[in-house]
């Protein structure tokens, strides 16, 4: 009653008496909430089972906590020291304490585990130390370099400070094949080990070339299934669908029996004479493969969106260009194929976003020279805690990659156009 | 395509040269899927036509690879496991996505760019990366190497197929059947049930089979988190694809190829129901 | 919502009732193929029988490591027994992802009383580690892909003119390059002192250059019998193992080339927290004495790791073939072999690895 009094008198009212801009405001909010209850289930479900677990990875690349966990009397007396000479002895009589606690809980060796991996050796240092370590007394300092000259290298020191952070970017530099040299400063790894900037560069060129063959290959079917009449056209849609609807894996294995050297291909090259036993093709377990397979697997994810685009052209608009006078390919250049650019751009950047995160087509017909960066992902998760590090790093990085890709293709063509079937 | 009488010879040439082309493409779409199939029946252990096989001899075809498969308990044991993972996770996954997807298409849906951006991310989101972080938060709560951890990692692939055909089904979507539904005096459920799903199930059946095939062919993330009582049937192939290729695989690609017949038949049923119930088409 | 809930309930209560009910089981991890054909035979159907405990092999060997200490940092151990190399199984130790064992508790005495401690070949036990064979990885070639006699040193094995063709090698950084460095010339018993140093690693890096486009790459052992077979690969690395397997039981032309062959320990270690160790301990007692090892050795042709086993070690369990001459332990074979050093890829593991891997994919 009170809000009736309250409302000025040419205020429209509800069939209740209430406002209607209130009423309809709480209707709204009814509604809205009604719709987001919907939308909630599989939107936590998709928080908690998807994107917590991703950014628990994401942390995982950062997160550098052994030294800290496993040595952290030592960690904490290092923070005093400047880093020029040998540690006073605190710091020993630490790390003999750290030691001691390590070889009873058994967790001295991931401490050694993690240094070992930035000072190949170190492993057996202070494995050998830690095992006679119970056995001294202060003063630790001459015990330790007594039974190892290798506590006075001011390296192994050095990245023991540096590697107490919790938090390091470490793996991010190695997952573009940088380091920190012992000076503390991040330098360009040595030659030999670099190979991720190569891969992300492969992964990127190569799925460029293999969208650009769909393109190739898909805007002519596509045009052709436009076109034809409806009973042929979907006849010819099912060439399409089929490899569509086949199991990735069923595609791949085809793709091993075509190409292999002694596969279907090789087979009746040698059978024909076009080559001798000794000269059949290697076109399998390299790039070779990979592109060929690759392509015929993500190619239906082009066709599908061109031929949808390109249904709603009217074949018309080309007749006309024509019939005004238009040579043929002008026409075709100047009309139909503009129109078909959102379909290209679905198309396009679909294949693209799919084809960098690819893993295993590369595993099976890659070889050496044919594999992503997934592959190597692959490889580093099943590798030391390292190296599972690394994989985060490699997998943070694609991942953002992929992201600001998606983002773009739904700020341009919009990812609710998106269609299959 | 008939060519209409006005056409210059080079139009024409270019007609022919671009019927060959096309031609040539979708052999290349369909050939090797096609290939598989005699190969399966292979009365040899090898990967290529025999002699035999080539001269039609009944003595180079044989069941053997078949026999091979249907035979094993562990590969049964395992088809057994994908299927039972791939129906779970459908379920799962058509449940919440249609709701979803309803949810989404209200005219009042808040922050309907940003939700529906996360609800297709586990699409879009390498797989590779996917299982790397599901394999450790599944580990950590106890589920990797269990049927639970691997159906709901699944259903995280499934949904946003789902969400997307529903909504494509919900597009052409027109409000006034539900006003009519109600001012005719039916209630909110019946309107449901009589007027919205019947016309929202060609897009849950096409999303339902989307997630389930979606499961039934995912490798990557069973590969690092199913236990030898869980191992899926794609597992078993990608181990046989990289160590000890033998025919029986192909047996089962075969297989696998004849259900994505059957997938596909299914579809093409639905969308023609589809057209007529719109009146899109003359039936 | 609350249907969806029901529904997702009921359908994880019916899978996960698949997943429990494990009490009387042992999940035993191994390589696969016909070394783990050769336990079954050997030590599980017979432990099956005895006790009605049932075991679930997973063939993860390969990635062991990585496995139990992605399982033992998140807190739930699904492994009770795995099969791994020493090396690897050194490193789980020091890092306190496998249980310590008590060699003299745990395992039973030689038929003659002597003690596990004391019965097993020496350097072979560690503190976390039962060892059950003595393998070799070692070339062998097809002999059908040579006109005249196949390669029989490492230096012949570089040889692309006088023997063309795909060599098959493990995408393992281990062996490898110790090969590469023996076939550059260097003495066996200084390859672990040359490889610690950083020409050392430049120079093995730079001889497998030599060969690099004519390489292929496995990584299980069963896949380099295969690739002989197909003739993928006309000479491969393999476990001298899967090799006899192949010469005996599939009859192919395969030849063994034991020039410089590296032998090594592999064994069971226990991960840490499986809560099942009572019936651990009743299989590994079972499964490491003097006879069960012996056993093992009449279906593939590994050396077992006791002393006490060596004389009950008899003839192929199908074909009858005398065991003795194939094993990677009989003196001939020996003459030349490396034994591999484990300490040595403790420490430089990782970093070579890292390279190696760079190297192969570059």
């Amino acid at each position: 009653m009170a809000s009736r009094e309250r409302a000025p008198k040419q205020e429209l009212l509800a069939a209740d008496g209430t406002p209607l801009k209130a009423a309809l405001r709480r209707s709204q909010t009814v509604e809205r909430r009604r719709a987001f209850m919907l939308v909630a289930p599989l939107l936590f479900f998709l928080l908690i089972v998807f994107v917590v677990p991703i950014i628990a990875m994401m942390w995982r690349s950062v997160y550098n906590p052994e030294i800290r966990n496993y040595l952290p009397q030592t960690a904490a007396a290092l923070q005093d020291w400047e880093g020029q000479d040998v540690p006073p002895e605190p710091v020993f009589q630490a790390m003999a304490a750290d030691m001691i606690v390590g070889v009873e809980n058994r967790t001295i060796g991931r401490a050694a585990a993690r240094i070992n991996r930035e000072i190949p050796g170190a492993r057996s240092t202070v494995m050998r130390t830690a095992r006679q370590v119970d056995e001294w007394s202060a003063p630790y300092r001459e015990k330790f370099i007594e039974a190892d000259e290798d506590w006075t290298n001011i390296e192994f020191w050095r990245i023991l400070k540096r590697e107490s952070r919790v938090v390091t970017p470490t793996y991010y530099l190695l997952a573009v094949d940088y380091e920190y040299s012992s000076e503390g400063e991040i330098v360009p790894r040595s030659e030999v080990y670099q190979v991720y900037k190569q891969l992300f560069w492969r992964t990127a060129w190569m799925s460029v070339f293999i969208t650009a063959l769909c393109v190739m290959l898909a805007y002519p079917i596509s045009y052709m299934l436009a076109t034809q009449p409806t009973r042929i056209a979907n006849l010819l849609l099912i060439l399409v669908l089929l490899p569509f609807w086949t199991s990735l894996l069923v595609r791949t294995s085809a793709w091993i029996v075509l190409l292999q050297q002694q596969g279907v291909i090789n087979e009746l090259l040698v059978a024909l004479n076009i080559i001798d036993e000794t000269g059949r093709l290697r076109m399998i377990y390299n790039r070779t493969g990979t592109i060929v397979a690759m392509t015929h697997i993500l190619l239906p994810f082009m066709v599908l969106p061109l031929y949808s685009v390109m249904k709603t052209i009217p074949p018309s608009y080309l007749r006309a260009a024509k019939s005004l006078g238009a040579h043929p390919f002008r026409a075709w250049w100047r009309v139909y194929f503009p129109l078909t650019i959102p379909g290209l751009a679905a198309g396009c950047i679909l294949v693209f976003i799919l084809a960098i995160g690819y893993y295993i087509t590369p595993a099976l017909v890659g070889g050496d020279s044919g594999i992503f960066i997934s592959n190597l992902i692959a490889q580093n998760m099943q590798g030391s805690s390292a190296q599972l590090k690394l994989a985060a790093a490699l997998a943070t990085i694609l991942l953002v990659a992929v992201l600001f890709i998606y983002w773009l293709f739904n700020r341009l063509v919009g990812v609710d156009k998106l269609k299959f079937g | 395509m008939a060519l209409p009488a006005y056409t210059t010879r080079v139009e024409r040439i270019w007609h022919y040269a671009f019927n060959v082309i096309c031609g040539l493409i979708f052999f290349f779409l369909i050939a090797p899927i096609v290939v598989i199939i005699p190969l399966s029946f292979n009365a040899e252990p090898y990967f290529t036509f025999t002699k035999e096989m080539l001269s039609f001899n009944p003595e180079g075809y044989s069941m053997r690879w078949y026999d091979a498969l249907l035979g094993s308990s562990e590969w049964m044991g395992s088809i057994r496991n994908s299927f039972i993972i791939a129906i779970s996770s459908t379920i799962i996954a058509t449940a919440l996505g249609t709701v979803a997807a309803l949810g989404l298409n209200r005219p009042n849906m808040p922050a309907r760019a940003l939700i529906t951006a996360i609800l297709i991310s586990p699409m879009i989101v390498p797989l590779i990366i996917t299982a790397a972080a599901l394999f450790s938060f599944f580990a950590r709560v106890g589920l990797s190497n269990t049927f639970p951890g691997i159906i709901l990692s699944h259903v995280v692939l499934g949904t946003p197929f789902v969400v997307l055909t529903v909504t494509a089904s919900l597009a052409g979507f027109n409000e006034t059947l539900i006003r009519a539904s109600q001012s005719l005096g039916a209630n909110q459920t019946r309107t449901f049930f009589k007027v919205i799903l019947p016309l929202l199930l060609p897009g849950v059946i096409s999303g339902a089979l989307f997630a389930f095939v979606t499961s039934l062919d995912e490798v990557v993330i069973v590969n690092f988190m199913a236990g030898p009582a869980q191992t899926p049937m794609t597992v078993r192939m990608f181990s046989g694809l990289r160590e000890e290729i033998s025919p029986t695989i192909l047996a089962l690609a075969s297989l696998l190829v004849a259900l994505s017949i059957l997938l596909l038949t299914t579809l093409e049923l639905i969308r023609r129901r589809n057209e007529r119930l719109r009146g899109m088409s003359p039936g | 919502m609350k249907k969806i809930l029901v529904l997702t309930g009921s359908a994880i209560a019916i899978a996960a009732g698949a997943a429990i009910a494990q009490d009387k089981e042992l999940t035993i991890v191994s390589w696969g193929g016909a070394y783990s054909q050769s336990q079954i035979k050997a030590y599980h159907e017979p432990y099956t029988e005895k006790t009605g405990v049932q075991i679930l092999n997973e063939d993860k060997s390969a990635n062991a490591l990585a496995g139990i200490r992605s399982q033992v940092e998140a807190g739930n151990v699904t492994w009770d027994v795995v099969d791994m190399l020493q090396a690897d199984a050194q490193r789980a130790c020091d890092e306190g992802l496998v249980l310590e064992i008590d060699h003299d508790e745990w395992l039973a005495p030689a038929p003659d009383g002597t003690p596990a401690s004391e019965d097993f070949i020496e350097g072979t036990l560690g503190p976390c580690f039962i060892p059950q064979i003595l393998y070799a990885t070692m070339f062998a070639y097809n002999t059908e892909a040579f006109e005249g006699e196949g390669p029989q040193t490492i230096e012949d094995v570089w040889d692309l003119e006088k023997f063309p063709g795909t060599r098959a090698l493990q995408q393992i950084p281990q062996k490898n390059l110790e090969w590469a460095l023996i076939a550059d010339g260097v003495d066996a018993d200084q390859v672990y002192e040359v490889l610690a140093t950083q020409e050392g690693q430049d120079r093995a890096f730079a001889k497998l250059d030599e060969i690099k486009d004519n390489v292929i790459w496995w990584t299980e052992g069963a896949q380099p019998p295969q690739m002989l077979a197909d003739q993928e690969a006309v000479i491969a690395t393999a476990y001298n193992g899967r090799i006899f397997n192949a010469q005996v039981n599939e009859d192919q032309p395969f030849e063994i080339m034991w020039d410089h062959q590296m032998f090594e320990t592999d064994g069971w270690v226990v991960p840490v927290d499986t809560g099942n160790v009572d019936t651990i301990k009743d299989y590994l007692y079972f499964a490491t004495d003097s006879q069960r090892l012996a056993d093992q050795a009449k279906y593939i042709s590994y050396g077992p790791a006791r002393n006490s086993s060596a004389s009950l070690v008899g003839n192929h369990a199908e074909t009858g073939v005398d065991m003795k001459p194939h094993m990677p332990t009989s003196p001939e074979n020996l003459e030349t072999a490396i034994p591999f050093d484990v300490q040595f890829w403790a420490d430089y593991g990782d970093a070579l690895e890292e390279r190696f891997n760079a190297w192969v994919a570059g």
